[in-house]
């Protein structure tokens, strides 16, 4: 007699803890041969909001944490998925991608964030800068995190694309709510449980899944977001830069219409790192 | 004689004062009054202002002009150019040629060129230039001539300099210009505004088509007259006058690649819907109301100038302005006594005066705003202290006001008024401040006063705002990235961090 396998109910990674969505609606997720898989948490709007709260929260926190710090973190975060690579792997094969390109895929996201690894301790030294004034003070520009970024993932390289776009953030000391794949979240639900042993303290990452139409609205006018990074269509890139006027929201769209080679080096960059950092600058006296 | 020796040391030597008795004052105010000493150079205004277009002043299709006045006469100064959607496309269409045919191949090392010839022929004419930009503006001379001309030509000299080292603006990547670039700026510093966003365009390669404020658009359109002096290639900047319609015509119009506005919060969310769903980039440098926070440890005579600089520069028409004064309680008494005393001496009058501190409100538009939100100050319970300084009788005039018992909630406490009046609130701890400071949509500025350095870098660190002076305020400089958080906009202008925003990356 064989034994009947358990199949792992999926859950969402939001503030550290595993939910469901508080609508407890659901939606079938199907492999590439149309079998039924499982059932994916439709988020709602609230959960967004109560993703965002909890981003809020472990903000500081995370953007306390010296450079050092958070570079090993992501470097652990990169060591759990290299070693959960095969089920990473098999999860993108669940959406049709063959087992090379799906191990392509895993190694090329596990790479992207040693990639930003190495970046948490350096950016700062080539982005700010020491600005020679025609007066006695000591002015010096520093960036800062923005704080609470909005991420809205693509459909294909559900896995390396989420990475692609949350990494660059929490290298900074930015938290992300980031929205999965509606058609391949998979990934994005074993991503959570490795966030959820890397070190990188809960709230950091929270992952959503469900369906754009839904959430895209309310990632668009949530004043709490300061930025976000989409990979949308032309109606919805309408609606973020609607929504993100009304509280003056930093925006990085990226057309859902034009293919992103999400392998490619360009598709990691300091820039990246720049896009949700902001500038201060001090002027410090000089004096006795 | 009664040459007491001792009598002659009493009066070289006064006794000690008696503790408790305060020190004598010094009111200068209305008791002295000072002579007239207007600046006299000749701000060589031509009676009527043609539309700036591809080189050559052009009048408009219309042959709609309207009337620039002077703030503090209300007297007509010039006619200026009314645009149409005519020839704000004949602006873009030009910009567009000249980036393509010219300024685009152009060489860095000869764009800059141009822009230090355009910083040397500003300084030539400085004077010249600050006289018609208190005529135009109602700040006073004193301001315009040592800060906003001066300051003017710093920024074109510095941007030259970057023209040909672009490579060095974004590590590991090359830099290339976006094409054409709308600008739109405020009545506040119409001259320095135009090169903090001209001189960085076209360093980077980009043309521009510019819109200033229908208030003061006098010094744009003679600083037009500097571009042709300088040769430099027709098209390459454009300027377009008029209020807010030829605004919206010109960043809604398809050829500009990018959108860079300063004013107000209100006008940048009109703007940034305007352009949601097209592909412009932008840069928004918006409102303010920053906090300027006293520690008890402050050099307290030090901070008081830095506060009356702080709300009273510029009439207090300033995005960064300190219009909410923190001061720690223990010295807030001591704080506001000696503000008082100071605010009495300010000169408020003929902005041509070179002795006038406060000039004219800028429009008559915006004192009536200044006095609305003064009157809900009053009406919400703060307590109101004016300086008692003679008006001038014609032109539009704010007395210096500062308001003290000023709670979160109040208006004045949360609204930009962009005008000479300043909130007062207390707290007690640096987490108060901090939290007071932070409690607002804006985040451009803010200044802390105290006389230890780590404090100033824990302040600076935990403020939400794009520019923080310690122990200063106001204080800016073409090398030092200028911009806000939250509601006061994103990008930065100045800097090698505002270059990175007038390009794409190759």
């Amino acid at each position: 007699m064989t034994r009947l396998p358990i199949t792992k109910t999926p859950k969402v990674y939001v503030g550290g803890a595993f939910i469901r969505s508080e609508s407890a609606r659901v939606y079938p997720l199907h492999d590439a041969s149309g079998a039924f898989y499982a059932n994916i948490p439709q988020c709602t709007r609230k959960d967004l909001r109560n993703a965002v709260e909890a981003a809020a929260k472990a903000g500081p926190g995370w953007a306390r944490r010296t450079a050092y710090n958070r570079g090993q973190i992501l470097y652990r975060l990169g060591e759990m998925l290299e070693a959960r690579a095969s089920e990473l792997a098999a999860a993108l094969q669940l959406g049709g991608a063959t087992p090379a390109a799906a191990a392509r895929e895993v190694a090329a996201a596990v790479d992207r964030l040693v990639y930003y690894a190495g970046w948490t301790d350096k950016y700062e030294s080539l982005l700010g800068s020491v600005n020679p004034v025609a007066a006695p003070y000591f002015n010096f520009t520093v960036t800062e995190p923005m704080g609470v970024v909005g991420i809205i993932a693509p459909d294909e390289c559900p896995l390396l694309a989420l990475i692609t776009l949350i990494a660059p953030a929490i290298t900074s000391g930015n938290t992300v709510v980031a929205l999965a794949s509606s058609k391949q979240p998979y990934p994005a639900i074993l991503l959570g449980e490795m966030l959820a042993t890397s070190d990188l303290p809960g709230g950091v990452v929270n992952l959503l899944t469900g369906f754009r139409k839904e959430l895209v609205p309310t990632f668009a006018t949530h004043a709490h977001l300061r930025a976000l990074i989409a990979v949308a269509d032309p109606e919805e890139r309408k609606t973020l830069a609607l929504g993100a006027a009304d509280s003056v929201k930093r925006v990085r769209l990226i057309k859902a219409e034009v293919a992103t080679d999400w392998f490619a080096d360009a598709a990691q960059s300091l820039q990246a790192i720049r896009d949700t950092l902001e500038f201060k600058t001090t002027w410090h006296p000089v004096g006795t | 004689m009664p040459t007491s020796s001792a009598a002659a040391k009493k009066a070289s030597r006064p006794a000690a004062r008696a503790t408790g008795r305060p020190a004598p004052e010094l009111i200068f105010g209305d008791l002295w009054e000072f002579d007239p000493a207007p600046e006299t150079a000749d701000p060589k205004l031509k009676p009527r202002y043609d539309l700036f277009i591809n080189g050559k002043f052009v009048a408009p299709k219309s042959g709609k002009y309207f009337d620039s006045i002077n703030p503090a006469t209300e007297r007509k100064l010039a006619e200026i150019a009314l645009a149409g959607p005519a020839e704000v496309d004949a602006a873009c269409k030009a910009a567009k040629t000249a980036f393509e045919k010219v300024w685009g191949p152009m060489p860095g090392r000869e764009r800059a060129k141009y822009l230090f010839r355009i910083a040397r022929l500003l300084q030539d004419r400085a004077r010249e230039f600050a006289v018609a930009e208190t005529l135009d503006g109602g700040k006073p001379i004193k301001e315009s001539r040592d800060f906003d001309v001066p300051m003017a030509a710093a920024h074109f000299f510095y941007h030259a300099g970057w023209a040909d080292k672009l490579d060095y603006v974004a590590p590991g990547r090359r830099v290339a210009p976006l094409g054409v670039v709308a600008q739109v700026i405020p009545w506040n510093f119409p001259l320095l505004m135009l090169a903090w966003k001209i001189a960085p365009a076209l360093a980077m390669g980009n043309t521009v088509v510019l819109k200033p404020a229908e208030t003061t658009s006098i010094t744009c359109l003679k600083l037009a007259e500097i571009l042709q002096d300088a040769d430099l290639p027709p098209g390459v900047v454009n300027f377009v006058t008029g209020a807010g319609e030829v605004g919206a015509a010109l960043v809604n119009h398809p050829i500009p690649a990018k959108v860079a506005f300063t004013g107000s919060t209100e006008v940048g969310k009109v703007i940034m819907r305007a352009l949601a769903g097209s592909d412009k980039k932008m840069t928004m440098e918006l409102g303010g109301k920053a906090a300027n926070i006293i520690f008890d440890d402050a050099p307290l005579d030090q901070a008081v100038e830095g506060i009356v600089n702080g709300i009273f520069f510029n009439q207090g028409h300033v995005c960064c302005a300190g219009s909410r004064l923190l001061v720690q309680e223990s010295v807030a008494d001591r704080v506001l006594a000696k503000l008082k005393t100071r605010i009495r001496t300010l000169r408020v009058g003929d902005p041509l005066d070179k002795n006038t501190d406060i000039g004219a409100i800028n429009s008559r538009e915006q004192l009536d705003k200044i006095t609305t939100l003064v009157a809900a100050g009053v009406k919400e319970g703060a307590e109101l202290f004016q300086s008692s300084c003679k008006l001038p009788a014609k032109g539009f005039y704010f007395r210096p006001t500062v308001f003290s018992g000023v709670s979160m909630s109040h208006r004045i406490a949360r609204e930009e008024i962009f005008g000479p009046v300043l909130s007062i609130l207390t707290f007690r701890t640096l987490e108060e401040a901090v939290e007071k400071a932070n409690n607002t949509c804006y985040g451009l500025s803010a200044g802390v006063w105290t006389d230890k350095g780590s404090r100033i870098l824990k302040m600076s660190t935990e403020l939400k705002a794009g520019v923080v002076w310690a122990n200063t305020y106001n204080k800016f400089d073409p090398v030092s990235p200028f911009g806000g958080y939250k509601e006061s906009g994103f990008g930065r202008e100045g800097g090698r961090q505002g270059l990175l925003d007038y390009c794409q990356l190759a």
